[in-house]
């Protein structure tokens, strides 16, 4: 029997084993040493590594990411801890001006292997500005890699390419995630980057969800099972690279599909994704490919409406059951 | 002028990397002026005395990031004119395949980290340089030159704070030109510049930047402190833009006078307060100097006419280098 772990051990472990590996690594955020980060993914890593390594900043996001930048430009590699997503905004001129151009502008004189690892994911009560999903925000940008881990066993893979990556990349993890356990081997693996991962075979519909969703996608599949419609599930595991091919062989196979991505709909993940297939896959489409994402509000606080903005199971089984069906969803 | 301890090799290079600053400008003002040059440019002219008189106190191993009003930086970290001339035209070989620009070039091989077109933009850059130094032992120095304009980005405050709390080998060097753009300084920066830093506990020095041997002397000094874990480091150095904030901003008189333009020029300009210095002292001729003029403005037109000449990049190169392998 394969030992399980949780999705935050996964990412311990995984930081742990490449800063073993290579020196120039370090670790650098709020409360990230001592305190482990306020998840507390990060414990236990100030105690080996010591605070040349993890080392606790203040609360300057720009600043330290600025740092993480020019560190990672003269040779060093390191993981900026981004304490929560929603704080993308604050680092946006650092990420996307700076990390993402250098290598570009100087016409490939310059790296920047640097790897900023935050989180996504409504539903824990948050409100607002620490529920967000930006995984589009940053994927809009040319020079950086997005990594969105759908499980203990992907978030660990996929975290130890990021470090040995030489490109900046942000990786999201889902925050109501991190105490999911899978089967993790002990012996090391890496999870390369573009290349889509099956999560489960069908013949009907495919079902593509990015890290928390495709957990919902696979109870969807199950539900739809039961009625006889057969889903597969896909999980692209890295929307920049995007694995296109398996999502068009899938898609070219089933004929149907659905998208679906905890970022706000419009001008989204599922967006990019479903524009896609519709251009290299229509003649081989029965129906519209359909986008599930976030509503298009600011997250609410009351869990009353909280949960009513992010597709559950039962809203992607039923517009897959009516897809299936050859109903309209959106009446033309 | 200020003594400093070098020697007469030193000295000349020094006029040497100032009258090759303003050889290159005035090169590349023309390009502008006769449609040549893609976009527009940032002189350094008249700013010389500061990126030289910095730079010389520097090695290959130091590092340094500079700004949109770029090409005094790179030139005194040791770039060469063809390169650098390439980049400005978009040419395949210029320092960043034309990808970059007068607004970014880097040249790394000299520790150049790069020109920034974002104002303060590379302050975190700086910093981080010098973290890396710090984490990896290594004994260089990180220069981070900016403007007055840039101590209005809230990024200074932030990486200032973390390089004093971690007594980073970093030299913040604010080229204080009198304007932000088109404003006067004294109409964007509340109190003093230096006390900005000093709230963090770094020592501040305020210095003619007119003066290259004073500029020179002091930045030593201080790179020598650096290289011992004493940093970080502030330089205000007082300076003047002679052109306008781009080549093409030349109507300014409602921003500031001809008169306060004229004034600079003639009695504080660097290079001929330098080169008096040298005729006084017996360092050097007025002839020796000529020549030595006469040389760099032919080395530049040669770099012109050579990256006028030379081809822009393939078409196959446009989405080359969006990520490393």
């Amino acid at each position: 029997m394969m030992r399980e772990i949780t999705l935050s051990q996964a990412v311990n472990e995984a930081i742990a084993e490449e800063m073993r590996r290579d020196a120039s690594v370090f670790l650098m955020g709020e409360d990230v040493a001592e305190a482990g980060t306020p998840f507390k993914v990060l414990s236990g890593l100030v105690e080996e590594f010591g605070t040349d390594r993890v080392i606790d900043t203040p609360i300057s996001e720009p600043g330290f990411v600025g740092l993480a930048v020019g560190a990672a430009m003269t040779g060093a590699r390191p993981i900026v801890d981004l304490m929560f997503g929603d704080f993308i905004y604050l680092v946006m001129d650092q990420l996307c001006n700076q990390a993402a151009k250098q290598h570009y502008m100087s016409g490939g004189k310059l790296t920047v292997p640097m790897v900023l690892r935050t989180n996504m994911g409504a539903t824990r009560r948050s409100a607002a500005q620490h529920s967000q999903s930006l995984q589009a925000l940053v994927a809009h940008i040319p020079g950086l890699k997005v990594a969105m881990p759908s499980s203990a066993y992907e978030a660990k893979g996929l975290m130890k390419t990021a470090i040995r990556d030489n490109n900046p990349v942000v990786i999201f993890e889902d925050k109501l995630m991190y105490q999911d356990r899978a089967p993790v081997p002990e012996e090391e693996y890496l999870i390369p980057f573009g290349v889509a991962n099956v999560q489960r075979k069908g013949t009907d519909i495919t079902l593509i969800g990015t890290s928390s969703m495709v957990q919902v996608a696979l109870s969807a599949a199950e539900i739809l099972a039961a009625e006889g419609i057969s889903a597969e599930v896909i999980d692209p595991r890295t929307i920049v690279p995007l694995d296109e091919a398996t999502l068009l062989n899938s898609v070219k196979k089933t004929s149907r599909a659905i998208v679906i991505d905890e970022g706000h709909q419009s001008y989204g993940v599922t967006a990019e994704i479903a524009s896609r297939l519709n251009e290299k896959a229509f003649y081989h489409l029965d129906a519209p490919v359909l986008r599930m994402g976030a509503m298009d509000v600011p997250v609410p606080f009351s869990p009353a409406l909280e949960d009513l903005t992010v597709p559950t199971p039962e809203q992607v089984a039923a517009n897959a059951r009516k897809l299936c069906a050859g109903e309209m969803i959106h009446a033309a | 002028m200020a003594k400093a301890k070098t020697n007469t090799e030193d000295y000349l290079r020094m006029y040497r990397q100032m009258v090759r600053i303003r050889t290159f400008e005035d090169n590349a003002n023309q390009l502008y002026l006769s449609a040549k040059m893609p976009g527009l440019t940032h002189m350094y002219s008249g700013e010389e005395a500061v990126a030289v008189g910095i730079c010389e106190a520097l090695t290959d191993d130091d590092r340094i990031t500079s700004t949109h009003r770029g090409h005094g930086h790179c030139v005194a970290k040791g770039a060469e004119f063809k390169a650098m001339f390439c980049e400005l035209l978009g040419k395949a070989e210029g320092y960043c395949r034309g990808k970059g620009g007068s607004m970014h070039i880097a040249d790394q091989s000299h520790g150049n980290l790069g020109a920034n077109a974002i104002v303060g933009g590379s302050m975190g850059i700086a910093t981080g340089s010098a973290l890396r130094a710090k984490l990896q032992g290594a004994d260089d120095v990180t220069v981070c030159f900016f403007g007055d304009g840039a101590t209005a980005q809230g990024l200074m405050y932030e990486v200032m704070n973390m390089a004093a709390l971690w007594s980073l080998p970093v030299i913040y060097a604010c080229e204080n030109n009198g304007y932000s753009e088109y404003t006067k300084t004294e109409e964007i920066a509340a109190g003093s510049i230096t006390a900005r830093a000093e709230a963090f506990g770094i020592e501040a020095h305020q210095i003619d930047g007119q003066d290259v041997l004073a500029v020179n002397d002091l930045t030593r000094k201080l790179v020598a402190r650096a290289r011992r874990g004493e940093g970080p480091f502030f330089m205000e150095l007082m300076t003047y833009r002679y052109h306008g904030h781009h080549v093409g901003d030349i109507n300014r008189e409602y921003y500031r006078s001809k008169a306060e333009e004229k004034e600079w020029k003639e009695n504080r300009d660097p290079i001929i307060r330098f080169r008096a210095h040298l005729v006084s002292e017996g360092i050097a001729t007025e002839d020796e100097l000529d020549a030595m003029n006469a040389e760099v403005e032919r080395d530049a037109a040669e770099a012109v006419a050579y990256a006028e000449a030379a081809p822009y990049p393939d078409a196959s190169e446009v989405d080359q280098h969006v990520f490393a392998a």
